[in-house]
C-alpha cells in the first residue's frame, strides 16, 4: 500500500469550545464544558449535567431553507464539515466529480427532532408529522446533508458502533482514499440532549448522577461515578497525501497510519475482550511497535470496571505506566458518536503542537490502575505517534494510530 | 487479488421464513403485501404493508433473546443462524478475529423505540418522558449498533463489526463493506446482511407525509406495481437477509458450496436532494459503471438486473434512465425485475434480500418476475419480466439500490469460474 492518507482539515464543535482553536485553547487550559443541562428541564432526572456546545447560533451557519429540515445535531455537523473543508483549503470544484465522499458515524440519530415528531404523531395525529421526519432523524442524515451541501458524489457511508463510530468512520475514509479517491469528509458529530435521548442512557445505568460539574466525570479516578453525556464532535478531511501536496495544501495535521476494530465475544463466553487485539492490530497496521507510541488518548468511560479494564489492557500492550495516557474528554463528557472523532482531532492537534493535553479535573489515577495518566497540566513532548482508543456499547473496540507526517 | 464468495444464505421475509419459502414465493410471483395488521392503520393514507408472519420462538430464538432483542434484531439473528448452517462453516474452528460482521439497517429498532416511547411519554402527552418506565434494554434499542454486536456474537465473530446505515441502500452497502474487509485481508469470513422491521405508526406517518407510499388500500395484494403505468408508490416491507461471505480460495479449499462471487460493488451520492431523484439516473449509472469496472465485466455480459423498482413514479424512471446510460443498447436485451412487487420495500434490509434473490436466481436458473405488472408504462420500455418467473441461466447479475440521502449503489454477482479479462 503506497498511498498515504493524511488529515488536512479539522472542524470541531465541542462543549468546551466552538471551532478548532477555541476548543484546543480550552482543552490545554483545562476548561470544562460540563454544566447543568439547559436544553431541557432535567430536574426530574437523576442525571442533570451535560456537555453542551456553547454559543452555537444555528442561523449563522446554516442556510435558512435547511433550518426546518435539520436537527441540532445535523446543524452542528454541517457547521463542522464546512470548517473542516475551509481549513483544508479544498475547492471541491477542483476535485474530480466523484473524487470526494462522506463517511460519518451516528449513534441514536437526530433524537430531538425524532422526539418532537413522535410527540406530534402520538398526541395530535399523523397530519402533524413533519414532511422532513422521514430523513431528518435517521442515522444517515449527517452524511446525506454534508454530501448535498458540498456536492460530494464519491463513495459515502455511515457506520454505527456507538461511541467507537468516529474511529470507524475515519478508518473507512482511509479505505476510500486508498482506492484512489482524493478525499473523504469523515468523523462524527452527535447530539441527543433531550428527554428522549436521556432516558435510554439512564436505562443503560452508566450515567453519573453526581451533581457537581467538577466531580461528575472523572475517568480513571477512584471517584469515577459514571459518565456525563455531551454533544458535538469533529469532522476531519482525510486526503491522499500526494494530492494534498499537488494542490499546495497549506498544512497537514498528520497521517492516518493505523486502524483496527474488534468485537468482544459474547458475555459469559470466557474469552477475553477485544481491546488488546484492536490495539495490537492497529499498531501492526501502522508498522509500529508499542515503544513507538508517544501518547494514548483513552476511551475513558468513567465507569470503574470499564476504566480498570482499559488500564489493564494498556498495561498489557505497553507495560505498566510505560506510555502517557490522557483523557481530555473529562472536560467535554462522552459525545456518543462524536467522541472518538473529537479524540482523533485532539490527537492530531497534540502532534502538531508537541503537547499532551491533560485529563483535567482528575487528580490521579485510582490506586492499582497501571497507567501514567497525564493530569494537572499539559505535558510538552516530542510526539511522533498517538494512539486513540474507543469502545462502543455492546462490545465494539476501535483503535486508531495518527502519526506526524514526515 | 482476494475474491469473495457467497457460501451461505439466511432469510426472514414476508410470505415465508427461511430461504426455501422465500424462493418459492418469488418464483411463484406471489405477493405478500396486505392490509397492515400490526396496528390500526385507519388514520394513514397508505394502509398496506408486506408483513412477516414471524414467531421468534418457533424461529429458534430463546425466551431471553426474544425478550432482549428488537424485532429487527430477531430477524437478523435468525437469518444468521440459517446462513451459517447453510454454509456448513464451522466458525468455532476458525480464528474468531478473522470473522467480521456487517449489518445494514436504515431505521434500526424503530418498532421497539416507538412502543417504548409511547409508554414513557404516556401516549405522547409528556415531553419530559418518564425514565421510571424505561425498560432495561431501551438503550440497546436506541443504538442500533447493538444489532451488529448481537449478530457477531451469535456467530462467534470477533473481527470488525458495525451497522452500516445508509438509508435504503444499507443492505447493499453492508455487503459492499464486507467485501472490502475480505479483499483487503482484514477478514476471511464476513457475516453480512441487513435487517429492518419498520412497520410502525411513525414510519407510516413519515412516508404518508411525503406521499411515497401507495394509497391503493382496496387491493393490498396488488398494491405495489413497479414499472406499471398505474404504479402509485412503494409498499413498506420488513425482513432480513444474512449472507456468509468467504474468501473464494479458502471456500473452495474446504469444499464449500459457492452460490456466486460478489465481483464488484460501488456506491455514489447524487448530492442532489435528501429524497428526490433526477430522471437521468446519472449517479446510479456511475455506480453501475464503477461496479462493473471493479468486476472487470463488460456491461454487455449482464444477464439480469434486480432493480430497485420501488414502484414510485420517480424511481422507476430514474433507474430505467441509469440502465440505459450504463448498458446502452444491451439494456433493451436485459431481463429486469423488481421483487419489491412481492415483498415490499423493507428499507435498509431490501438490498441484502435482493442479493439473496440474485444468488438464488443464479443457483436455480430462474429469474423472479415483477408481479402486478399488467399495464406497461410507455415511458419505461425495457424488459421487466412481467408476472411470471422466467427460466434463464445467468452468469452475471446486477443489483442496484437507491435511497434517501441520495445514496446510489450497485453490486455485480458473477460465476467465479468465468474467465477474468
Amino acid at each position: 500500500m503506497t498511498t498515504t492518507t493524511v488529515v488536512t482539515g479539522l472542524g470541531i464543535a465541542a462543549p468546551n469550545g466552538l471551532g478548532t482553536e477555541d476548543y484546543w485553547k480550552a482543552t490545554l487550559a483545562g476548561e470544562s464544558g460540563i454544566g447543568p443541562v439547559t436544553r431541557f428541564d432535567a430536574t426530574r432526572y437523576p442525571a442533570r449535567l451535560a456537555g453542551e456546545v456553547p454559543g452555537f447560533v444555528a442561523e449563522e451557519h446554516i442556510p435558512s431553507r435547511l433550518m426546518p429540515q435539520t436537527d441540532h445535531m445535523t446543524r452542528l455537523a454541517l457547521a463542522a464539515a464546512e470548517w473542516a473543508l475551509e481549513d483544508a483549503g479544498i475547492d471541491t470544484g477542483d476535485v474530480p466529480e466523484y473524487g470526494m465522499g462522506t463517511v460519518t458515524s451516528a449513534s441514536g440519530g437526530a433524537v430531538e427532532f425524532g422526539q418532537r415528531e413522535l410527540q406530534n404523531l402520538w398526541s395530535k395525529g399523523k397530519e402533524h408529522v413533519s414532511a422532513y421526519q422521514s430523513f431528518a432523524w435517521f442515522y444517515a442524515v449527517n452524511t446525506g446533508q454534508i454530501s448535498i451541501r458540498h456536492k460530494l458524489r464519491g463513495p459515502s457511508g455511515v457506520l454505527l458502533t456507538e461511541q467507537a463510530g468516529g474511529i470507524d468512520a475515519i478508518g473507512q475514509a482511509r479505505r476510500h482514499v486508498r482506492k484512489g479517491f482524493q478525499a473523504v469528509v469523515s468523523g462524527g458529530v452527535d447530539a441527543g440532549i433531550c428527554p428522549w435521548g436521556w432516558v435510554p442512557q439512564l436505562a443503560a445505568g452508566l450515567m453519573s448522577t453526581e451533581q457537581d460539574p467538577a466531580r461528575a466525570f472523572l475517568p480513571f479516578s477512584a471517584d469515577a461515578s459514571g459518565y456525563v453525556v455531551g454533544e458535538g464532535g469533529a469532522i476531519l478531511v482525510a486526503e491522499d497525501l500526494a494530492a494534498a501536496r499537488a494542490r499546495g495544501a497549506s498544512h497537514v495535521y498528520g497521517e492516518i497510519a493505523g486502524y483496527a476494530a474488534t468485537l468482544d465475544p459474547a458475555p459469559g463466553s470466557g474469552r477475553p475482550p477485544g481491546l488488546v487485539k484492536a490495539v495490537r492490530t492497529a499498531l501492526a497496521d501502522a508498522g509500529l511497535a508499542p515503544a513507538d507510541i508517544d501518547v494514548v488518548f483513552a476511551d475513558a468511560a468513567g465507569v470503574p470496571e470499564l476504566d480498570r479494564a482499559e488500564a489493564e489492557a494498556l498495561a498489557e500492550v505497553f507495560g505498566p505506566g510505560a506510555v502517557p495516557v490522557t483523557a481530555p474528554k473529562s472536560s467535554t463528557g462522552r459525545l456518543l458518536a462524536g467522541g472518538a472523532a473529537l479524540d482523533a482531532a485532539t490527537a492530531l492537534l497534540a502532534l502538531r503542537d508537541g503537547v499532551v493535553p491533560h485529563t483535567a479535573g482528575v487528580g490521579a489515577p485510582a490506586a492499582g490502575y497501571p497507567i501514567d495518566l497525564v493530569t494537572g497540566a499539559p505535558r510538552e513532548a516530542d510526539l511522533r505517534n498517538a494512539l486513540v482508543l474507543a469502545r462502543g456499547h455492546g462490545g465494539f473496540n476501535a483503535a486508531l494510530v495518527v502519526s506526524r507526517t514526515a | 487479488m482476494r475474491r469473495v464468495a457467497i457460501t451461505g444464505l439466511g432469510v426472514v421475509a414476508p410470505g415465508g421464513i427461511g430461504v426455501k419459502e422465500y424462493w418459492d414465493l418469488l418464483t411463484a410471483g406471489r405477493t405478500a403485501t396486505r392490509t397492515i395488521s400490526f396496528y390500526d392503520p385507519s388514520q394513514f393514507r397508505s394502509r398496506v404493508a408486506a408483513e412477516c408472519d414471524f414467531d421468534p420462538l418457533a424461529a429458534g430464538l430463546s425466551q431471553q433473546e426474544t425478550r432482549r432483542l428488537d424485532r429487527a434484531a430477531q430477524f437478523a439473528v435468525v437469518s444468521t443462524r440459517e446462513a451459517l448452517a447453510d454454509s456448513g462453516l464451522d466458525t468455532s474452528a476458525l480464528d474468531p478475529g478473522r470473522i467480521g460482521t456487517s449489518l445494514g439497517s436504515a431505521v434500526g429498532c424503530t418498532t421497539s423505540l416507538e412502543r417504548e416511547y409511547a409508554v414513557v411519554s404516556d401516549g405522547g402527552r409528556e415531553w419530559l418522558v418518564d425514565h421510571t418506565y424505561a425498560i432495561p434494554q431501551l438503550y440497546r434499542h436506541f443504538v442500533p449498533s447493538s444489532m451488529a454486536a448481537e449478530v457477531g456474537q451469535a456467530a462467534g465473530a470477533e473481527g470488525p463489526a458495525a451497522v452500516v446505515s445508509t438509508g435504503c441502500t444499507s443492505g447493499l452497502d453492508s455487503l459492499g463493506h464486507a467485501v472490502e474487509l475480505i479483499r483487503e485481508g482484514t477478514c476471511d469470513v464476513m457475516i453480512a446482511g441487513a435487517t429492518e422491521a419498520p412497520i410502525s405508526p411513525i414510519t407510516s406517518a413519515c412516508f404518508d407525509a411525503i406521499l411515497a407510499t401507495t394509497p391503493r388500500n382496496d387491493t393490498p395484494e396488488s398494491a405495489c406495481r413497479p414499472f406499471d403505468r398505474t404504479r402509485s408508490g412503494l409498499v413498506l416491507g420488513e425482513g432480513a437477509a444474512v449472507l456468509v461471505l468467504e474468501e473464494l480460495e479458502s471456500a473452495r479449499a474446504r469444499g464449500a458450496h459457492v452460490y456466486a462471487e460478489i465481483a464488484g460493488f460501488a456506491q455514489r451520492c447524487n448530492a442532489y436532494h435528501m429524497t428526490g431523484l433526477k430522471p437521468d439516473g446519472r449517479e446510479m449509472s456511475e455506480a453501475i459503471d464503477a461496479a462493473l469496472a471493479e468486476a472487470r465485466i463488460d456491461p454487455s455480459a449482464i444477464d439480469y438486473i434486480n432493480a430497485h423498482g420501488s414502484g414510485t413514479k420517480m424511481n422507476d424512471r430514474h433507474e430505467t434512465g441509469a440502465f440505459k446510460r450504463s448498458l446502452g443498447e444491451h439494456a433493451y436485451r436485459t431481463a429486469i425485475s423488481s421483487i419489491k412487487s412481492m415483498i415490499g420495500h423493507s428499507l435498509g434490509a431490501i438490498g441484502s434480500l435482493e442479493i439473496a434473490a440474485c444468488a438464488l436466481a443464479m443457483e436455480h436458473g430462474v429469474l423472479p418476475p415483477t408481479a402486478n405488472l399488467h399495464e406497461p408504462d410507455p415511458d419505461l420500455d425495457l424488459d421487466y419480466i412481467p408476472l411470471t418467473a422466467r427460466e434463464k441461466q445467468t452468469d452475471v447479475v446486477l443489483s442496484v439500490g437507491s435511497g434517501f440521502g441520495g445514496f446510489q449503489s450497485a453490486m455485480v454477482l458473477a460465476r467465479p469460474e468465468r474467465s477474468i479479462a
